[in-house]
């Protein structure tokens, strides 16, 4: 059974909500999903790189209203 | 000299390479990549790093990609990037310099120090065990850590010593573990010094990067004058040598003025950093013009009076369209709780240049 957590890093800027999704994923497993959400535009940038970066891949990505989420799905190390 | 081939018998090698995601950290991993070591990055964030932060505050709405470059860098290299928040330890090195201070207070050499040694730490936890470490750093590239002195004293003082390795400079520099026990080969290392930036832009064009960033002042914010002073105020005002990471946030964002030693405003200079400071509402009593369309502005300070408040509000409505009016009404909000008030905006002959911090 995958798990689904969500962090929230609204207010945080860049690069600390990729820092806090890393060590949050660190104690995720393959096929997990973490949804994370943010205030900070340069995570649209930042967590896409990250996780191409580090074998994980973003699932969704929605803005409203100066909010930022962003669904991963957690790949094999 | 060690062969190719020889290199090739001996693949385990790791290093483990310090990533700003300027050009030297760049080319520094490349050259040793290239001789087949397997390299990981690791990047420090100290709170201090000029990576993104005032780019995503302001002009939020500008098309222009924001990215952060030890990121960037990692992916053209196609190597993994750990990225490691080290903001309360870095505290001492920002406070207590054992090196001193450059110019403002940039402590660049106990800073290098710090990083390196934090990257060792790293590299030798059981889950990582890495071999050596590397830097981009250039023998007389920058005044206060990067000098042919400074270079046995980062190696010595951190701990990582003859698993240091600096390859764009290396040849300058005695031999280092990884080149005695043939990891890497000396004679494909480099002698890089001084300030000149062309030998790395010619590598940087061997090895095809072209779209890489070169910070005219670095990648911390302490090595600004203007930066370095908010910080002293901020110190001055408190009574305190402290800070924490909304502190040095804060610093990056809109127009600060100190009025009066116990209390400054921060006043927001457009939309992006309106709706940053409107996060701190509940630290910050804030102030906005109800009549007149303005910036939001954050009284940081305590024990404010209401003669306090007047004089804030009055200094923050007159960077609104309201300037020239004779009243404004502004928004007090504190703890919550929300009043109104007629302010006239302070005009600009009123307002001393020793205000602006």
């Amino acid at each position: 059974m995958f798990s689904t957590d969500q962090l929230d890093l609204r207010r945080m800027l860049c690069p600390l909500p990729v820092i806090r999704t890393q060590d949050h994923i660190k104690g995720m497993s393959p096929g997990d999903t973490l949804t994370i959400v943010c205030t900070d535009p340069g995570v649209l940038t930042d967590i896409p790189t990250w996780c191409r970066i580090n074998g994980h891949e973003v699932t969704s990505t929605e803005e409203a209203d100066y909010e930022i989420k962003i669904t991963i799905q957690v790949g094999a190390e | 000299m060690t062969t190719l081939q020889e290199l090739a018998q001996n693949p385990k090698k790791k290093a483990v390479a310090l990533i700003s995601g300027g050009l030297d950290s760049l080319l520094a991993a490349k050259v040793v990549m290239e001789q087949g070591v397997h390299v990981e990055g690791i990047n420090f964030f100290t709170g201090f790093c000029v990576e993104g932060h005032t780019h995503a505050i302001r002009n939020m709405k500008k098309e222009k990609p924001k990215r952060n470059n030890a990121l960037w860098v990692a992916e053209q290299l196609g190597i993994k990037l750990h990225m490691i928040d080290v903001i309360e330890e870095y505290k001492d090195v920002v406070l207590n310099p054992k090196h001193g201070y450059g110019q403002h207070l940039n402590p660049c050499l106990d800073c290098k120090i710090f990083m390196v040694n934090k990257a060792l730490a790293w590299s030798w936890m059981e889950e990582n065990q890495f071999d050596f470490i590397i830097t981009g750093e250039v023998i007389g590239q920058r005044p206060k850590s990067q000098r042919r002195e400074t270079m046995p004293v980062i190696a010595r003082e951190s701990g990582a010593d003859n698993r240091l390795l600096r390859p764009l400079c290396a040849k300058n520099l005695p031999e280092t573990l990884p080149e005695r026990e043939g990891w890497v080969d000396r004679d494909k290392l480099y002698d890089f010094h001084g300030r000149n930036r062309k030998p790395q832009m010619a590598l940087a064009e061997e090895f095809g990067f072209e779209d890489y960033a070169q910070p005219a002042g670095g990648c911390c914010f302490l090595t600004d004058a203007s930066y370095s002073g908010k910080l002293t105020d901020l110190w001055n005002g408190r009574g305190t040598r402290d800070y924490d990471i909304d502190d040095i946030m804060l610093l990056k964002v809109g127009r600060h003025l100190r009025p009066r030693p116990h209390f400054k405003v921060i006043v927001a200079r457009e939309e992006g950093e309106n709706h940053y400071l409107r996060g701190y509402q509940q630290q910050f009593t804030m102030v906005e013009a109800v009549s007149h369309i303005g910036p939001l502005g954050a009284i940081d300070g305590a024990s404010l009076s209401d003669d306090d408040l007047k004089l804030a509000a009055r200094i923050i409505s007159r960077y609104g369209q309201g300037r020239d009016a004779e009243s404004v009404i502004v928004r007090i909000t504190r703890n919550g709780v929300s009043t109104d008030h007629e302010v006239a905006p302070l005009p600009s002959d009123q307002i001393p240049a020793d205000w602006h911090v």
